[in-house]
């Protein structure tokens, strides 16, 4: 039987985050792709976008990981990162360091990279060209929109449809404001070390976004971002709240078998 | 010395605490918290709709002329503004150039001074706020009041501003009612004594004190929304016709301008004109907008004065990366969408331009020298919803990021160690090598087989500087095996 991903050979980006932290995100990715018909290689150069790095100023090191980057993944038709945020960081702050150093050979290098790089809600839906998975997950998800992955990276409806797709699962939205707005746009709050350096900002704003997200009734919060799901499941755990926080990645994979 | 107008609070905003120090301040204030969340949420909606209105398209076209005029304004600006002082001068009115805010506050006090009043009436105006005109009057004998209601408010409350647009935002009717019964009878004419807070009644009162002020000014005070260097022209963008008054009243007009505010040619303010009221007040069209070209014999004002102020927009322009700034039209769509604002308020940035314009602009404008200048940059979640608003798509998050790039190699230079320089260092050694990244991870993975050991899953307060997340949050244990082990175990070998 032929798959939508039969042919294509795909560059993992773990992501450093994940990496660490949360291994069975990347080895979801792995499960989801390869269950889709693709090749996965895990390019052993990789370490991480410096996406933190650059948000909090320091350009010249941000600079050393986007040469890492560059030399692990150059080979690659397909990166895919389970991360909107690594994955802007890649799409606009590698071209934004290589013009501030004034390095033309690492620009062009990045140039190359930038469309390679997907999200991957971006990479099921745009170069697969399937909103239809396979999963099952049998459990009430409402879905965070992670700003980078909302605004920078801008993946839109793709992880709507994703999730619409999957069988067993019961979608609920985070609420509007009380304006009408949809609460999942909002902030959580993480913003990388804006939650070291204005600690208690960051907390009054993931403190209302699991407000958000209890007053749903879900079982999980999910989003394309374990550092956001990372500060709201930090929150829900202390709180000891009946919620759990999981990658879509994670929920993608999903299977009956898993199920059962 | 008695003031003649309310004093403020003591000290200056430069030098302000921190961010981070006003930001803990202001968050543990519950009502001024409803206050901004309800204001905040409402006018977002409604910016939305009246955007919305406009069609996704055509608010695009209009985004996107208005950043080029912009543009060419900060490219060309000793040009358009030498042909604005030319068509000024050539109607009537007299130019004047002030470096920064002492020279434009002399200039205002001679001007004043020299016509032999102790009061003048004030229009909204962020850079008179900026240069704390108010202040320097008030040093030299002079009583400058405000007119804007939301202004008197603040003025009458011995309070700052908290927003570009809405600077009581953070008072609500019941607050604004015992300030006009308390303060407005010390100053002018007092408050009823059965003031409601009804809005309309609260209006009413201040329609009612601010009446004499008007009929016995002799000088007004205005900033400008806009400049045209084709006609000479001012334009003042209102909601309230107390700046109709100010602009006819007075015999003498001094209009204090920043020189990033001149436009090209009349026509270049068709796009500005949808733009500004929809993005600021979400309304089509604001109620009042007023255009003066110098002096017209026998109609207002008989002197007029223009003040071009440039406080440190010079040194915004230098910077490549800081420039669009200046494109801002002060609309406040950046404030209003922002989570951090949304939280703290405008009194928490030590600046006159809070929220994400604010944290781009005060250390263009103001360098970062001090230490409230220093923390501005980090005042953000980076979460870019101000930048989808600005309706001169100012590239905000990226200034905001540079700032940051300035205060972090200030940071590197100085001769003392510091932990973040340290901790980045170590980072960077980690991560330029995906052989000592591997070793970092081994590292994770053996305290998180420790942890698992203990049964430890997550991570409950810890020492600082892991507490500032941790006090609050739990952080998840290490796993015992990272990603990269897992896949060399098992995929390596079987490929």
């Amino acid at each position: 039987m032929s798959q939508p991903g039969d042919g294509i050979r795909v560059a993992l980006f773990a992501t450093c985050i994940n990496d660490v932290m949360f291994p069975n995100t990347p080895k979801a990715v792995v499960k989801l792709l390869e269950r889709l018909g693709c090749t996965v290689d895990f390019p052993f150069g990789q370490t991480c976008c410096g996406q933190m790095f650059t948000n909090t100023g320091y350009y010249k090191e941000g600079l050393t990981t986007v040469h890492t980057y560059v030399d692990a993944f150059e080979r690659y038709d397909y990166i895919v990162a389970p991360s909107g945020s690594c994955v802007g960081a890649v799409r606009h702050q590698h071209p934004m360091l290589a013009e501030w150093a004034g390095d033309e050979l690492l620009l062009a290098r990045v140039c190359k990279l930038v469309p390679r790089t997907f999200d991957l809600s971006e990479f099921l839906v745009d170069v697969l060209g399937v909103t239809d998975v396979g999963a099952f997950f049998p459990h009430k998800v409402t879905y965070h929109a992670t700003c980078h992955s909302l605004r920078v990276t801008k993946v839109g409806e793709r992880p709507y449809q994703l999730l619409q797709a999957v069988r067993g699962l019961d979608f609920v939205e985070l609420p509007s404001d009380e304006a009408g707005l949809p609460t999942a746009e909002e902030c959580c709050g993480f913003g990388g070390t804006f939650s070291l350096k204005n600690p208690d900002v960051s907390v009054a704003m993931v403190s209302e976004k699991v407000r958000n997200i209890l007053a749903t009734g879900a079982e999980y919060v999910t989003a394309g971002d374990n550092s956001c799901l990372m500060n709201i499941g930090g929150l829900l755990h202390r709180q000891k709240a009946p919620v759990k926080a999981i990658h879509l990645a994670e929920i993608l994979a999903s299977t009956e078998e898993d199920a059962a | 010395m008695t003031r003649l107008t309310p004093a403020p609070p003591p000290g200056k905003l430069i030098d302000s605490p921190p961010f981070k120090v006003n930001a803990k301040k202001e968050l543990a204030n519950p009502v001024l918290r409803k206050n901004l969340r309800f204001a905040t949420h409402t006018i977002r909606a409604k910016r939305r709709l009246r955007v919305s209105e406009v069609g996704e398209e055509a608010w695009q076209q209009l985004r996107d002329a208005a950043a080029e005029i912009k543009d060419r304004v900060a490219r060309h600006l000793d040009t358009y503004l030498l042909q604005l002082e030319e068509t000024l001068t050539a109607k009537g009115a007299v130019v004047h150039w002030a470096r920064d805010a002492a020279e434009a506050n002399q200039i205002v006090v001679d001007l004043v001074k020299a016509k032999q009043v102790q009061d003048v009436v004030k229009i909204k105006s962020m850079v008179t706020q900026e240069i704390d005109l108010n202040e320097s009057l008030e040093a030299n004998g002079v009583a400058a009041w405000e007119t804007d209601l939301a202004e008197l408010i603040v003025q009458l409350g011995h309070d700052r501003p908290s927003h570009i647009l809405v600077p009581a935002i953070h008072r609500n009717r019941s607050e604004v009612r015992e300030i006009f019964l308390r303060e407005m009878g010390r100053y002018g004419t007092p408050a009823p004594a059965d003031l409601s807070n009804d809005p309309p009644v609260l209006a009413a009162a201040a329609r009612t004190h601010l009446r004499n002020k008007f009929l016995a000014a002799k000088v007004a005070i205005s900033g400008g929304n806009f400049a045209i260097a084709e006609t000479g022209t001012l334009v003042i963008v209102e909601s309230e016709g107390n700046g109709r008054m100010c602009l006819t009243l007075p015999e003498t007009l001094i209009s204090v301008v920043g020189i990033e505010k001149v436009l090209p040619t009349f026509d270049d303010l068709e796009v500005f004109l949808q733009l500004l009221p929809r993005s600021s007040t979400a309304e089509r069209m604001n109620p009042y907008t007023s255009m003066w070209s110098g002096i017209t014999p026998g109609d207002g004002p008989q002197e007029l004065h223009v003040v071009l102020v440039d406080n440190g927009r010079t040194q915004a322009l230098a910077d490549e990366i800081g420039r669009p700034a200046l494109r801002c039209i002060r609309c406040s769509a950046c404030l209003n969408i922002c989570p951090v604002y949304e939280r703290v308020g405008g009194h928490a940035y030590g600046s006159v331009y809070p929220g994400p314009i604010g944290i781009a602009l005060t250390p263009q404008l103001r360098g970062i020298k001090s230490v409230i200048d220093k923390s501005l940059p980090f005042a953000c979640s980076l979460c870019n919803a101000c930048a989808d608003v600005c309706p001169v798509q100012i590239p905000l998050p990226e200034i905001i990021v540079h700032n940051r790039n300035r205060v972090a190699e200030a940071k590197q230079s100085e001769r003392r160690p510091h932990l973040e320089t340290t901790a980045v260092g170590a980072m960077t050694w980690v991560w330029k090598n995906p052989k000592h990244w591997e070793k970092m991870l081994k590292l994770a993975g053996l305290s998180g087989k420790a942890l698992a050991a203990l049964r430890v899953q997550s991570l409950g307060p810890l020492p600082p500087p892991i507490s500032a997340w941790s006090n609050a949050r739990d952080l998840p244990a290490p796993p015992a095996q990272s990603f990269r082990e897992w896949w060399k175990r098992n995929r390596e070998g079987a490929q």
